[in-house]
């Protein structure tokens, strides 16, 4: 029966050397390499949650009054969005476990992203034949952050009116296009049409949503076609042989595993730890603000920015050319992605080293790349750390204006610092590695040389 | 005059100790229980506060405020906050235990009270409050600094408190009175029944009708963030470590 039925499905997709030879991919043997997967595994889970919550929520800025089970928010005035949230939290069947899991697996999602990113970095793996795979990976990252901030921008709470006041903002000071980039985006002056609502939506739970699919496709694709790189870990893995263990029965298992120890993560802090509480920030209204307000995690390099930059405007007379949040807000993430597109072909003309490479480095291997990673995870960092003053005053009485300036140098600085420490690191290493070898080799000498004398 | 004269004693009786003792704690007057309350009231002035707001609340010039119209609404608020005494003139003023006694209290804002035509100590009723209006209110008129959760912040030169340990009256005599930086609410700016309202949105924010477990700070972003990298992420990278492990070999 079940034969027959396999059978069938053979004959009419023809999907057996594909599936054979899926079956006997080889997995590289190490840790490091999971990391991709748990990024996979946590979009799953933000797709099955999202679809959930798409049941309940209303995409719409009409106006309504709330009646619902929390009395605190009882006879106040909202968004039909911020209403169908606040339902969702306290009377529909697990809604506040969806809610919450969904966000908490956004905020894994990306930083597993980032964590594999970094892995792919330091060994070298982006390097040909996969740059393609590379580039792909940094599209999703950023087309990720964009679906992220619109997931939380489109409950119309205080905390994302105030974050999309500050998206507007940066809109608005984009040279030239500016001010019709704003408009199109918001169809009006801040706060924006009803439309701009229905747009959000739509971005966030299907144009978005299909884009990061669709690259996750391709990006998986492309790494069965070119395979994972695989460290040097035994003398049988070469730049043209691959060692590993299969997809099946080996690797299957072990994903298996994994996939359901991340959703079981996902969901128990989706459980037991509260995220986003917006019942607390209540509804937005213009010009209404809290203190302490932040990003998402992974938007909070982007505060950062914009704190440590300098006020200024770029003016020609009356007319402003560029607003200050430009410089924070638009050219630096724009820089950090420039940056990292470019660092395929950056190393290939920096190590006129064009070859394919299917071993993985390891981090000491290349001190230049390595020193180059630490120095712009640095940079990236203490921006990013810069974009919590505010709390760290609150919590340890740091001065914020000299923390501000504080960043400011050591965002210049600790980078170059990090680069030349890496560097005399992983040179340090190399040596250590030099000498043992050299140490072995004159020990088995020594050996041999004995053993004839005895 | 006879308070002067106990004000003149009572110096005397401070400057001794006072030098003696480091800048914490306060002064008290060495026959404090055979006082009436108001000669109390004028000793603990003239050993603790008349340093820098000077004799009979008259205040210093860019070191102190007069006292005069200060009334008993911000003396009981100071003190009871432990706001004041303060140990240099020129630190901002914030929550710390109370060093003087019931009776002595009482004694002190009587004798600030007396010194002109200042307010009494408001006695709010948050029962009468909506929580909805007090929400509204709180957005427009205090969360910007104060966190809408009451957390507290930061503004240019100054920490702002959070809002955890306030008392019904102290939140009541700290909108009208204006301690510090923080703006002055008058009765047409806030009215008492909306000051009802806010009162009790505030008492929420002290025991927030919470779900969705542990409340990490009810400060949002921030903390989710040290939950995604420090718990999530570490967890994470181990269950990788363990999986990854090749077995038997």
């Amino acid at each position: 029966m079940i034969r027959r039925a396999v059978a069938y499905l053979d004959r009419g997709t023809g999907a057996s050397p594909l599936l054979r030879k899926t079956l006997r991919y080889a997995f590289p043997d190490h840790w490091s390499f999971l990391l991709g997967e748990v990024a996979l595994y946590a979009f799953i889970v933000l797709v099955g949650t999202g679809i959930y919550l798409t049941l309940f929520f209303e995409p719409s800025l009409a106006k309504t009054t709330y009646n619902g089970v929390y009395a605190p928010l009882r006879g106040m005035e909202m968004s039909q969005a911020y209403k169908s949230v606040v339902d969702i939290s306290y009377e529909r069947n697990a809604g506040l476990l969806f809610r919450q899991t969904h966000h908490w697996a956004a905020d894994v999602f990306v930083a597993a992203v980032i964590l594999h990113l970094m892995r792919v970095f330091f060994t070298g793996a982006f390097r040909r034949p996969r740059t393609l795979i590379w580039t792909i990976g940094l599209l999703m990252l950023f087309t990720s952050l964009l679906e992220g901030y619109l997931g939380y921008s489109m409950v119309d709470d205080l905390l994302s009116g105030m974050g999309l006041a500050i998206g507007y903002g940066v809109a608005l000071s984009m040279p030239i296009i500016g001010g019709n980039l704003a408009l199109a985006i918001w169809g009006g002056q801040f706060p924006g049409v009803h439309a701009f609502e229905s747009r959000m939506y739509i971005a966030h739970v299907l144009i978005f949503p299909a884009l990061i699919a669709t690259l996750i496709v391709l990006h998986l694709a492309l790494v069965m076609r070119h395979h994972h790189t695989q460290f040097r870990m035994s003398p049988r893995a070469t730049e043209r042989r691959v060692i590993g263990l299969p997809a099946f029965p080996a690797q299957t298992p072990r994903s298996l595993g994994l996939m359901l120890a991340v959703a079981a993560v996902l969901f128990l802090l989706g459980g037991l730890v509260q995220i986003n509480p917006i019942w607390q920030w209540g509804p937005y209204q213009v010009a209404q603000g809290t203190n302490g307000a932040q990003p998402d995690w992974y938007l909070g390099w982007l505060i950062g920015a914009l704190r440590l930059v300098p006020g200024f405007d770029l003016t020609i007379g009356d007319y402003t050319l560029v607003g200050n949040p430009f410089w924070g807000g638009a050219l630096f993430p724009l820089v950090v992605l420039l940056v990292l597109l470019a660092v395929p072909a950056a190393e290939r003309r920096l190590t006129r080293d064009g070859s394919t490479h299917n071993l993985a480095d390891r981090p000491r291997d290349a001190p230049g790349r390595t020193a180059f990673g630490m120095a712009f995870l640095t940079w990236v960092s203490l921006i990013f750390v810069a974009g919590s003053a505010d709390r760290m005053y609150v919590f340890l009485g740091l001065s914020y204006e000299g923390q501000i300036w504080f960043y400011r140098v050591a965002s210049l600085v600790l980078p170059f610092v990090a680069y030349f420490v890496t560097r005399r690191v992983c040179l340090a290493l190399q040596e250590a590695e030099r000498i043992d070898a050299e140490r072995e080799l004159a020990e088995a000498e020594a050996a041999a040389a004995r053993l004839p004398a005895s | 005059m006879r308070r002067l004269a106990v004000v003149l004693v009572a110096l005397a009786a401070a400057a001794a100790p006072a030098q003696a003792q480091p800048p914490a704690g306060v002064a008290r007057p060495a026959n404090e229980t055979a006082l009436s309350p108001i000669d109390l009231g004028a000793a603990l002035y003239a050993g603790n506060c008349s340093t820098c707001h000077g004799v009979a609340g008259r205040g210093t010039p860019d070191r102190a405020p007069s006292l005069r119209d200060a009334g008993a609404q911000a003396a009981d608020f100071y003190l009871r906050t432990g706001y004041m005494p303060l140990n240099h003139p020129d630190e901002q003023p914030k929550r710390g235990r109370v060093e003087f006694s019931e009776r002595e209290l009482r004694a002190l804002i009587a004798y600030v009270a007396s010194l002109g035509n200042g307010p009494p100590i408001p006695t709010p009723h948050p029962q009468r409050g909506s929580l909805n209006e007090g929400l509204r209110l709180f957005t427009s008129h205090c969360a910007g600094c104060h966190q809408i959760a009451g957390q507290g912040g930061v503004v240019t030169g100054a920490r702002v408190p959070p809002l955890d340990q306030a008392t019904a009256t102290q939140i009541a005599e700290a909108v009208r009175t204006g301690p510090y930086l923080m703006p002055r609410f008058s009765d047409r700016e806030i009215t008492p029944s909306q000051l009802d309202s806010l009162v009790r949105y505030v008492q929420l924010t002290q025991h927030p009708q919470d779900r969705g477990g542990w409340g990490i700070g009810n400060l949002g972003p921030f903390p989710e963030g040290m939950i995604t990298w420090l718990l999530a992420a570490v967890v994470l990278i181990a269950t990788c470590m363990v999986i990854g492990r090749r077995l038997g070999s």
